[in-house]
């Protein structure tokens, strides 16, 4: 089966708040497709309708080619779910929470290899509520993968987590698509969407603002990329003015700052390194500045991500 | 099945790991025991028609355990689930709601058995209490009870918003209980006001008919006992899986 997601027309409404609207896409089997967004832009509301948590007020849902309000059980057998606000009881302990799991599955996987596998052998014995918030994260994913899931659901997970955990959690993402499975995850981590997600869909206020590959959303917005560097005692004006057919230039005091539109041909990066080893210009601290998600959604919306 | 034997066996454990489910479920009714066996000892009373007072003690602390159980451990345990999103996270799997209900009403009779067998042992080594009556009987008049407590702890966990306000309920219900359903005192000596009071909670119900199954009376002469304990458990069965939520 290619597609592994099929949405259409998804609407959710929660008394007058339209938390959900019109919303269509499709996840293809072996990607990790995510779904981005601020705080409230329907995300949560939208996983919830895939997992069967949630019914839709209209559209169609079919994920494994099943409708999750009517074979959820089904469903529930053969996908991983991760859920943003969930817990464990405080005196569970690691292995217990994996062999009670299991139970509730017909064909679980070995819960052992899953221990080592997330780094969470040394934490066999401890309970929950002792656990940091990344191993907590990490023990739900192995919970998620106890029954071999085709398809795992992976809801803001690396929220309150800090940057060594979260670039952890990322390759253990990452590891799961190398194991042939689909991944669908939400974040509002913008740079999370753009280093982890094959596929991007932008929500915002309820409606996929955007959808495509990370690289085709930020090439699409045609930001300019820029060029900063430092040389010693400042730029001669004939480098000034060698810059300026490259691109707009800006001089402060030692830095130079060289603007320039990716036109897809050349690189702006590299017409300067060019020019600059060229004329045997010694320089230090160059930087380059490109585009990220984060540029493509507030071009999008006009607005900062909230967070 | 076997999702419904491991998770009885987990919340066992988690049962026994938590303070106070362990301590006011096992230990509590055998401090009392303790504390009435000091003060009279288990010697004839006048004011207990002549019987020896922890003869009548064992059944009614029996009945101080059920009331205790029921509304503590099982209405927190069900509440902090829902509240903590323990519930949300396991109707992530294809286990039943029904499993995650038995497996509470499994370790929660289990507990309360393995308290009315501490109990009988202490009174019978310490104080050669007096059993006469029907095992059989005194064991079907205590599952009875049991449900019918387990009923209201999952109706309160059902029905109210929080963990805390769960707790406040479960508490405001159990104190006047233990003290007024003549577990502790002999409700005939107190004044016709209380007695009215007592006649509308449920614990005293379950002190009359496990105390009259003790002493060998007969299930006929507890028809009203019996009765309001099974109107119970119907209600309780009908609003606990009605007011069931896996999210608050």
């Amino acid at each position: 089966m290619d597609k592994v997601v099929q949405v259409e027309g998804l609407r959710k409404v929660y008394g007058a708040t339209v938390a959900v609207d019109d919303v269509s896409f499709e996840v293809h089997e072996g990607e990790i497709f995510g779904m981005v967004g601020p705080n409230g832009a329907g995300k949560t509301t939208t996983i919830e309708c895939l997992e069967g948590l949630r019914t839709p007020d209209a559209g169609t849902v079919r994920v494994l080619g099943l409708d999750p309000q009517r074979n959820g059980k089904l469903l529930r057998e053969r996908t991983g779910m991760q859920l943003q606000q969930s817990a464990l009881p405080d005196r569970m302990r690691v292995w217990e929470a994996l062999d009670t799991y299991s139970s509730y599955y017909a064909k679980p996987v070995d819960w052992k290899p899953l221990l080592a596998q997330l780094g969470l052998e040394e934490k066999r014995p401890a309970p929950f509520a002792k656990l940091s918030g990344g191993q907590k994260q990490r023990l739900f994913i192995a919970l998620a993968l106890l029954p071999d899931p085709q398809l795992v659901f992976l809801d803001e997970l690396t929220t309150g987590l800090d940057p060594q955990a979260r670039h952890a959690i990322w390759d253990l993402v990452r590891d799961i698509r190398a194991k042939g499975k689909t991944v669908f995850l939400t974040t509002h981590f913008m740079e999370e969407a753009e280093r982890l997600c094959d596929r991007v869909a932008i929500l915002d206020h309820g409606r996929i603002v955007a959808l495509d590959t990370p690289p085709n959303l930020i090439h699409g917005l045609g930001a300019e990329e820029r060029v900063a560097f430092t040389v010693a005692g400042g730029p001669s004006p004939a480098l000034q003015s060698a810059l300026s057919g490259i691109g707009r230039t800006e001089v402060q005091g030692e830095r130079v700052v060289v603007h320039g539109k990716p036109d897809g041909e050349t690189q702006l990066v590299s017409e300067v390194i060019g020019l600059l080893t060229a004329q045997r210009v010694v320089f230090r601290d160059l930087r380059t500045e490109q585009a990220t998600l984060e540029d493509v959604f507030l071009g999008l919306t006009g607005r900062q991500l909230r967070d | 099945m076997r999702g419904l034997a491991k998770t009885a066996w987990m919340e066992a454990k988690l049962f026994l790991r938590e303070p106070m489910s362990a301590f006011f479920t096992l230990i509590f009714p055998l401090m009392y025991l303790f504390i009435f066996g000091a003060i009279s000892g288990n010697e004839p009373a006048p004011q207990y028609g002549g019987q020896r007072m922890l003869d009548t003690a064992v059944p009614s602390l029996i009945a101080m355990i059920i009331g205790i159980t029921g509304l503590m451990p099982v209405t927190m345990t069900m509440a902090t689930y829902r509240e903590r999103g323990i519930l949300r996270r396991l109707r992530t799997t294809p286990v039943a709601s029904w499993v995650v209900l038995a497996a509470q009403v499994i370790v929660n009779f289990a507990m309360s058995c393995a308290g009315m067998l501490l109990l009988i042992a202490a009174g019978t080594l310490v104080y050669h209490v007096r059993f006469e009556g029907n095992a059989l009987s005194v064991l079907g008049g205590f599952i009875l009870s049991s449900l019918s407590f387990f009923g209201i702890g999952f109706m309160l966990a059902g029905s109210l918003p929080t963990v805390r306000s769960a707790w406040v309920a479960g508490m405001a219900l159990l104190y006047p209980m233990m003290f007024l359903s003549g577990a502790f005192f002999t409700v005939d000596l107190l004044p016709k006001a209380v007695r009215t009071i007592s006649a509308f909670m449920p614990l005293t119900y379950v002190v009359n008919l496990l105390r009259g199954l003790w002493a060998g009376d007969a299930w006929s002469k507890h028809v009203l006992d019996a009765g309001v304990l099974v109107g119970l458990l119907v209600v309780g069965v009908v609003v606990s899986t009605k007011a069931f939520r896996w999210e608050s």
